[in-house]
């Protein structure tokens, strides 16, 4: 047992350190530390920068552009494009469709997407929640009929993240609606260019549009677009919904806030001195951190699992890192609301919005982004299966109840 | 980076976890109960012909040479089982003192006696008012001769009332808070002005209240160098830190996997009672914590050797604020799950809980932890 990494390790680390710290660009860097928003530009530019280099898709299959990395490298350079702070390439290409396509798809649906997809090319989003099936996903009403070399897709998707930008929606479809409700379900891509289908946004809580409602009204998709087999999209659902392990906890992305709410503690002041040396507050920050420390190392544990090829078995250990991720993420986001005290309560969306304008902010800079971010965090715990959701499984799986 | 436990390491934990499951049920265990001491000599006997009273010295003083991890392993055993034995106090803590500042003289003429589970000692330290400063010694030690007379009263020591031997804490100089002038002495527990009463802790194991009123001790022992002992104090109980929270873990493992079991088990209208999903998600809240608590036992492991005092403090301070938290947690929600049946004596869990909340309280428990860290700036650099 040893915590320390091997010279190997030690010098991937940095050399990853200094490429964040070269390659990233400033302003989006600077939007990242701030809170702000970060937009399609950003992501397209800031993704096209990893790929050039190589490491869009790290975790991808080799021959589609991966790099072959053992996991406790993949873990490295999550880790530390986390800290930088950097944007994720857009999760719902490389972390979803993309090992999906790469499992189950065609060679001809390889060859055409993949590339693009770790280019960002495209664009892509989810279409799995509808109105009617949220945490009930395999209840999903959308139809998808087969008619000669088409499908002819109708129903609505919700909550689908930043379709406003989509080329592209991987969409789970009923294609059997006699069979048992998981087994009649296929996965289906289509271009967000086809006649019939509308995009509605939804404002949340904060104020944001980051999600919108999806519209399918007889939409024609060429059969070819079916990934595997009809009916079995379920399966690929599965695996999709399964194969985040490493980033999902966000270990690296917490400390860097962490960092940022120090920061910010010792800029406030209550009474003759500064917030972070406020017994009630500073305790507060320790008991996040250690609750961090102890995640960090459950997820350690699960990648050196996967490391010595334990990766396959349920590990306990894995099944908490989302849960815990988020309740820890969220912790964080309340006290970053706190810190400015009465200064969260102006609503600044400009100043969130867009980094040049030229209106001077209403109380201290940094003030603006930090409690919309609260409230936009709390989807944390609710998408991707709500944490409620994520203890059924836990204790169906691990614990046999 | 791996978690992985070597050959050894694995050939350890099997037969440590072995001779537990064969030698500690639940009814073997209360029968040691009984026995002077609270617990079992022919025991002590048994982890000293397999090894584990000479652990953690070194080969060259009559020991095995092991490692913070071996002790984990061990502990976490032990807090399966829940032992009984004064592993803790003679092993970890009067055996880190002895290792970390024991003479040459001394380690050879005591080091061999605890391998040979011939000699119990005790660490008496802490005192009535110090609650968790360690640097807090009333107890005073004046020069007499070549030697010292001691005066004070020691508390909370733990298996006191067994020890053979004492190290005791005094004071050679400064006032009672501060960091210098504090040494430590070896005592027998036989010495003329050495009182000491004994008593049951409410986790069924022992401690003693011990009171030194004009005790010799002589130039030979002395350890490690007067007045400069307080460092030796918090790295010895940083171990003792780090051992107690692999031990919570093992408590809080069987706590898990009995109430799991309970769920399954127990029926009520009709149905066993973990198909209620109110109960499924308490039983997965104490898998995580559970599982948090046993990442930070294995880092406060790894920790524990490490050179760098306040880097090894902190990260054994944060590992015993989880396990304090986490072992509350589990050990509450175990009894509740149960129901009536979690509160009887008779019945294992409540036991477990007890020693999960007595681990929290020794060396100082979730909350002045966390006040620590939080006062010496958290684990991250801003």
């Amino acid at each position: 047992m040893d915590l320390r990494f091997n010279d190997e390790e030690t010098a991937f680390r940095d050399e990853v350190r200094s490429f964040f710290k070269k390659s990233l660009p400033e302003n989006i860097r600077r939007k990242m530390v701030e809170g702000k928003k970060i937009g399609k530009e950003d992501i397209v530019n800031w993704q096209r920068i990893l790929n050039k280099k190589g490491w869009a898709v790290s975790h991808w299959a080799t021959e589609w552009g991966g790099t072959g990395w053992s996991p406790v490298k993949q873990y490295i350079f999550l880790d530390e494009m986390q800290q930088a702070p950097a944007p994720s390439p857009l999760q719902f290409g490389v972390y979803m469709v993309g090992p999906v396509i790469i499992a189950f798809g065609n060679e001809a649906q390889k060859k055409k997407f993949l590339p693009r997809i770790a280019n960002i090319d495209d664009w892509w989003c989810q279409g799995f929640s509808e109105p009617g099936s949220g945490s009930d996903l395999a209840s999903l009403k959308t139809t998808a009929k087969r008619v000669g070399n088409h499908y002819v897709v109708n129903g609505q998707k919700t909550w689908t993240t930043l379709a406003q930008y989509a080329d592209w929606i991987f969409c789970l479809v009923r294609t059997n609606p006699e069979s048992k409700k998981q087994e009649g379900i296929s996965f289906l891509l289509i271009d967000m260019k086809t006649p019939g289908i509308t995009v509605r946004p939804i404002q949340t809580i904060d104020g944001s549009r980051e999600v919108n409602e999806v519209f399918f009204d007889d939409v024609k998709v060429p059969v070819e677009n079916l990934v595997g087999e009809e009916n079995k999209g379920w399966d690929y659902a599965k695996f999709l919904l399964g194969n985040e392990r490493f980033g999902i906890a966000r270990v690296g992305l917490s400390k860097e806030r962490i960092r940022r709410l120090k920061e910010l503690a010792s800029i406030e002041r209550v009474g003759d001195k500064p917030m972070i040396e406020d017994e009630r507050f500073r305790t507060k920050i320790a008991a996040v951190e250690v609750e961090l420390k102890a995640l960090e190392m459950t997820q350690l544990r699960v990648v050196a699992a996967a490391k010595n090829g334990n990766g396959n078995k349920p590990d306990p250990a894995s099944s908490i890192l989302k849960i815990k991720g988020s309740e820890i993420q969220q912790t964080i986001s309340e006290l970053l609301f706190e810190v400015v005290g009465p200064y969260g309560l102006p609503y600044q969306p400009e100043q969130i919005e867009d980094d040049r304008v030229n209106e001077s902010p209403i109380g201290p800079d940094y003030a603006a982004p930090l409690a919309p971010t609260f409230f936009n965090w709390r989807k944390i715990s609710i998408y991707g299966g709500s944490n409620e959701i994520q203890k059924n499984i836990i204790a169906k799986a691990i614990l046999g109840l | 980076m791996d978690f992985e436990l070597s050959e050894e390491q694995r050939l350890l934990q099997e037969s440590v976890g072995r001779l537990l499951t064969d030698r500690y049920g639940f009814e073997q265990r209360t029968a040691y109960m009984k026995e002077p001491g609270g617990f079992s000599r022919a025991l002590w006997k048994q982890y000293a012909d397999l090894g584990l009273l000479a652990l953690p010295f070194a080969e060259e003083d009559g020991g095995i040479g092991g490692g913070s991890v071996d002790i984990m392993i061990v502990m976490e055993a032990m807090g399966r089982a829940l032992v009984l034995e004064p592993y803790l106090a003679t092993v970890v803590l009067a055996g880190g003192v002895l290792r970390h500042a024991g003479s040459k003289q001394q380690r050879a003429s005591i080091v061999p006696k605890i391998a040979d589970g011939s000699l119990i000692l005790a660490l008496a330290h802490s005192e009535r008012q110090s609650r968790y400063d360690l640097a807090d010694v009333a107890t005073s030690a004046k020069k007499d001769g070549a030697g010292y007379v001691l005066d004070g009263a020691k508390g909370i020591v733990l298996h006191g009332d067994s020890a053979d031997k004492f190290i005791v804490s005094a004071r050679v100089a400064g006032k009672q808070r501060d960091r210098d002038g504090i040494a430590l002495f070896l005592v027998d527990a036989k010495a003329k002005g050495v009182s000491i009463r004994g008593y049951p802790t409410i986790d069924g194991l022992h401690a003693a209240e011990v009171t030194l009123a004009g005790v010799k001790v002589g130039a030979e022992d002395v350890i490690g160098e007067p007045g400069k002992a307080l460092p030796i104090i918090e790295r010895v109980v940083d171990e003792a830190m780090a051992a107690l929270s692999a031990e919570a873990v093992g408590a809080m493992t069987v706590m898990h996997e009995v109430t799991t079991d309970y769920l399954k088990t127990r029926k009520q209208f009709g149905v066993p009672i973990g198909h209620f999903q109110v109960l499924q998600h308490a039983a997965v809240d104490m898998l995580m914590a559970m599982e948090q608590a046993r990442s930070m036992a294995m880092l406060a492991a790894m920790m524990a050797a490490e050179p760098n005092a306040v880097e090894r403090h902190k990260s054994i301070a944060a590992a015993k604020v989880q396990i304090g938290r986490s072992g509350r947690f589990v050990g509450k929600t175990a009894t509740q799950l149960h129901g009536g049946i979690g509160m009887t004596m008779e019945y294992k869990v409540g036991h477990y809980f007890k020693r999960a909340m007595a681990i929290d309280v020794l060396f100082g428990d979730a909350d002045h932890h966390l006040a620590m860290l939080a006062k010496m700036g958290g684990l991250l650099a801003a």
